[in-house]
C-alpha cells in the first residue's frame, strides 16, 4: 500500500499565545513547536497499515524549514520517507490543501491520512479540500479504520453516538483521537531519522481566498466569587445561579 | 446577499445550532436587503424546513432522493453546491457540527469559496462580512475576511442565540438534484446513537469531573448532579486517558470544545488544554479543595472546598429548587 500521512507543524498546546505586532498572527518567539497531535493518529495509522500490509509510508508537510523537525518526528516513528512542500508564507486552508493535492495526485497513493484538525488554525479544512480537490472519497473524525481489498469501512464521531461510513480506496480519512495509541519513537528511529533524507520541493502556489484583518487575545475574565469553603456554601451558590445568573 | 444555510434535523425537528444559523443568516440579510434560503436534505425533511420560517427563513427547499436516504458525505456536498448555484447565493452557512465540518471543506472547494470555520461572530463592515474565529483554541481570536465571490462559513453551535421561534412556516418548494450512483461514493450504513445521553458539546448545562474524584465510581455523583440540572456530564483528559470516561467526554483543546450556559468543574485543575475547550462557556462554577487552582482564574462562582462535601449538597440543593426530578 502506498499511504501518505500530512502532518503539520504546531505551538505545542501548553503554550502561551501572544499577538505580534501588526496584529495578524501571532509571536512565534519562545513558542515551543510539535507535530499536530492529531497527525500523530493519523501517521501510526499508516505505520500499523504497512505493517499488516507491506507498502510504503509517507509524510508530507507545507511549510518553511521550521517544518522539518515535524517531518523528522514521523520519520522516527518509521515514515519511510518525508517530503516538505517548502513555503514561508502564512497560508490559508486552501492554499496547503492545493500545495498538497498537487503532490498527492503525482504519488497516487491508495489512502492519506490527516489529522481532524491542526491545533493552530483549528479549521478542520484541508483534509475535506485535498479530497474534494483530488475527487476522493472523505471520512472525516475517524475512530476506527478497517480496510479489506479496496473497501473501507470507517467509524466516526457524531454528537451523541458513531456512525459507520462505507467507501473505497483511494480515500482520504482525517484522524481523531481514539482511531489508535501514538508509539513513542525507538532510539534507533530517532537515530534512523537522522540520516533519512528530507526531500524538498515547492509549494505550488494558489491566490489566498480568505484574509486575516485582525488578531486579538479574548478579554480577560473579571475575577469570579468564592462563595465559600465547604458544603454550607451550597445555598448561596444555588441562589447565585439562580437569581443572579439565572441560569438554573 | 442571498444566503442559503443549510439545515439540519433530527427526528423530523430542527437542530437547535441550525435555528442558530437560520437567525444568524438573517441578521445579515435585514441589513443588506437580502434574502434567506433553507436547505434541508434527506428524507421527511418538510417540517423542518418549515420550522426555519420561525426564525427568519424566508424560504425553504428541500432535496429528497434514495442517494440521500442516510448521511452521505459526496451526495450532501453535491446536493449544496447544486442548490447554492442554483439560487444564486453569495453565502453559504451550515453549522460546525459533526455534519457541517465534514461538508464545509467540499463544499468550498466546490464552490471556489473561501471557508472561515468555526465562526463565533459575523459582522458586516462595509458591504463586507467579518468573522470571528477562535484560533489556538481560543487563546487568541481572529477576524478575517473572504476574498472569493462565494463565501462558506460554518457557525459554532450555542454561541449564536436562535431566539424563540415565531411560530411561522416558510414556504418549502422540493428541489430536484440529478444524483448518480457514483454520489454515494461515502455513505453512512449504520448510526450508534449512545444510550440517549446528552453530547457535552450540545448540552446547555455541563457538569465535568477531573482526576481529583479519585476512581471512576466516584463520577456517580457528578452523573446526579448533571440530571439533577438536565445536563451532560463532561471530564478532564486525565480521567479520559485513566480510562475511566469514554473519550467522547472529553473537554478541552484535544477533546471537544463547548461554550455551555453553565458549566461546572468538579476537581479539575483548569490546565490551559482544558481551559481551551471550555473557556467561553456563558458562567463557571468551579469546585477545587486548592484555592490556587488555575481554574478558579476563570470561574464566575467557585466554592474552595471537598468536591465529596459539595458535589452531593449541590445536587440536592438544585433539585429542591427544581422540585425534584
Ligand atoms: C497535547 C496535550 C493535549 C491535552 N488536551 C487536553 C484536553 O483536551 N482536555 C484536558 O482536560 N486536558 C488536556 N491535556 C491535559 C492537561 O494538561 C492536564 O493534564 C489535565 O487537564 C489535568 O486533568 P485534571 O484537572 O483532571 O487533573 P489534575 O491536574 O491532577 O487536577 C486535579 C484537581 O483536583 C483537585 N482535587 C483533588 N481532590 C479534590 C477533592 N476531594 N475535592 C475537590 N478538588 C479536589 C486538585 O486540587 C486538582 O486541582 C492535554 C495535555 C497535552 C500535553
Ligand atoms: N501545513 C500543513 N502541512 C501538511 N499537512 C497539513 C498542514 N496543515 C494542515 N495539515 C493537515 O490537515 C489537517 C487539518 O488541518 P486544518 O484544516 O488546518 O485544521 C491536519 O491535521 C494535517 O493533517
Amino acid at each position: 500500500m502506498k499511504l501518505i500521512a500530512c502532518v503539520n507543524h504546531v505551538p505545542d498546546t501548553a503554550a502561551k499565545i501572544n499577538v505580534a505586532a501588526g496584529g495578524t498572527s501571532i509571536d512565534k518567539n519562545g513558542v515551543n513547536f510539535v507535530i499536530n497531535p492529531y497527525d500523530e493518529f493519523a501517521v501510526e495509522e499508516c505505520l500499523r497499515l504497512k505493517e499488516k500490509n507491506g507498502g510504503e509510508v509517507v509524510a508530507v508537510s507545507v511549510g518553511s524549514d521550521a517544518h522539518k523537525e515535524t517531518l523528522r518526528k514521523a520519520l522516527a516513528m518509521g515514515a519511510d520517507k518525508a517530503v516538505l512542500l517548502k513555503t514561508d508564507d502564512d497560508r490559508d486552508s486552501f492554499g496547503i490543501a492545493s500545495a498538497l493535492a498537487g503532490y498527492i495526485k503525482e504519488q497516487s497513493p491508495d489512502l492519506v491520512l490527516f489529522g481532524k484538525q491542526s491545533v493552530d488554525g483549528d479549521d478542520a479544512a484541508v483534509g475535506g479540500m485535498v479530497a474534494e480537490l483530488l475527487g476522493l472519497p472523505s471520512v472525516t473524525v475517524v475512530v476506527g479504520l478497517a480496510i479489506d481489498g479496496s473497501s473501507v469501512t470507517a467509524e466516526r464521531e457524531i454528537e451523541g453516538g458513531k456512525e459507520t461510513v462505507k467507501a473505497s480506496l483511494p480515500c482520504v480519512i482525517t484522524a481523531q483521537k481514539g482511531l489508535n495509541e501514538p508509539r513513542y519513537p525507538s532510539l534507533k528511529g530517532i537515530m534512523g531519522a537522522k540520516s533519512k533524507p528530507i526531500e524538498e520541493r515547492p509549494a505550488a502556489t494558489v491566490p489566498a481566498r480568505v484574509q486575516v484583518v485582525g488578531m486579538k487575545k479574548p478579554a480577560a475574565k473579571a475575577a469570579g466569587k468564592i462563595v465559600g469553603t465547604d458544603a454550607t456554601a451550597v445555598p448561596e451558590l444555588v441562589r447565585l445561579l439562580h437569581e443572579e445568573a439565572k441560569v438554573i | 446577499m442571498k444566503i442559503l444555510v443549510l439545515a439540519e434535523q433530527r427526528d423530523g425537528k430542527l437542530r437547535k445550532s441550525s435555528a442558530e444559523a437560520v437567525r444568524a443568516a438573517r441578521t445579515l440579510a435585514d441589513q443588506t436587503s437580502g434574502e434567506v434560503i433553507a436547505l434541508v436534505v434527506g428524507p421527511s425533511g418538510s417540517g423542518a424546513a418549515a420550522e426555519t420560517g420561525g426564525y427568519g427563513a424566508h424560504r425553504a427547499l428541500t432535496v429528497d432522493a434514495p442517494q440521500v436516504a442516510a448521511y452521505s458525505t459526496t451526495a450532501w456536498t453535491k446536493a449544496t453546491a447544486e442548490v447554492a448555484v442554483a439560487v444564486g447565493a453569495n453565502a453559504v452557512i451550515l453549522s460546525a457540527t459533526s455534519l457541517g465540518k465534514d461538508l464545509a471543506p467540499r463544499v468550498a472547494v466546490r464552490l471556489q469559496a473561501g471557508l472561515a470555520a468555526d465562526c463565533t461572530a459575523l459582522r458586516l463592515d462595509g458591504g463586507a462580512i467579518i468573522a470571528t474565529r477562535p484560533v489556538y483554541a481560543g487563546k487568541a481570536l481572529t477576524d478575517i475576511r473572504i476574498t472569493t465571490p462565494v463565501q462558506i462559513y460554518t457557525l459554532r453551535p450555542n454561541v449564536f442565540t436562535s431566539g424563540a421561534s415565531s411560530g411561522g412556516a416558510a414556504p418549502v418548494q422540493t428541489q430536484a438534484v440529478a444524483f448518480t450512483d457514483a454520489d454515494t461514493a461515502v455513505r453512512v450504513t449504520d448510526v450508534q446513537m449512545g444510550s440517549g445521553k446528552l453530547d457535552v458539546a450540545e448540552a446547555d448545562i455541563v457538569v465535568s469531573g477531573g482526576r481529583g474524584l479519585k476512581a471512576p465510581e466516584n463520577f456517580k455523583m457528578i452523573e446526579e448532579l448533571a440530571a439533577a440540572l438536565h445536563g451532560a456530564v463532561g471530564a478532564s483528559r486525565a480521567v479520559v486517558d485513566a480510562g475511566w470516561r469514554p473519550h467522547a467526554e472529553q473537554v478541552g483543546q484535544t477533546g471537544k470544545t463547548v461554550s455551555p450556559t453553565l458549566y461546572v468543574a468538579v476537581a479539575v485543575s483548569g490546565a490551559i488544554q482544558h481551559l481551551a475547550g471550555m473557556s467561553s462557556s456563558k458562567y463557571i462554577v468551579a469546585i477545587n479543595k486548592d484555592k490556587d487552582a488555575p481554574i478558579f482564574q476563570v470561574a464566575d462562582y467557585g466554592i474552595v472546598g471537598d468536591a465529596f462535601e459539595v458535589v452531593p449538597a449541590l445536587a440536592a440543593e438544585v433539585k429542591k429548587l427544581t422540585g425534584g426530578a
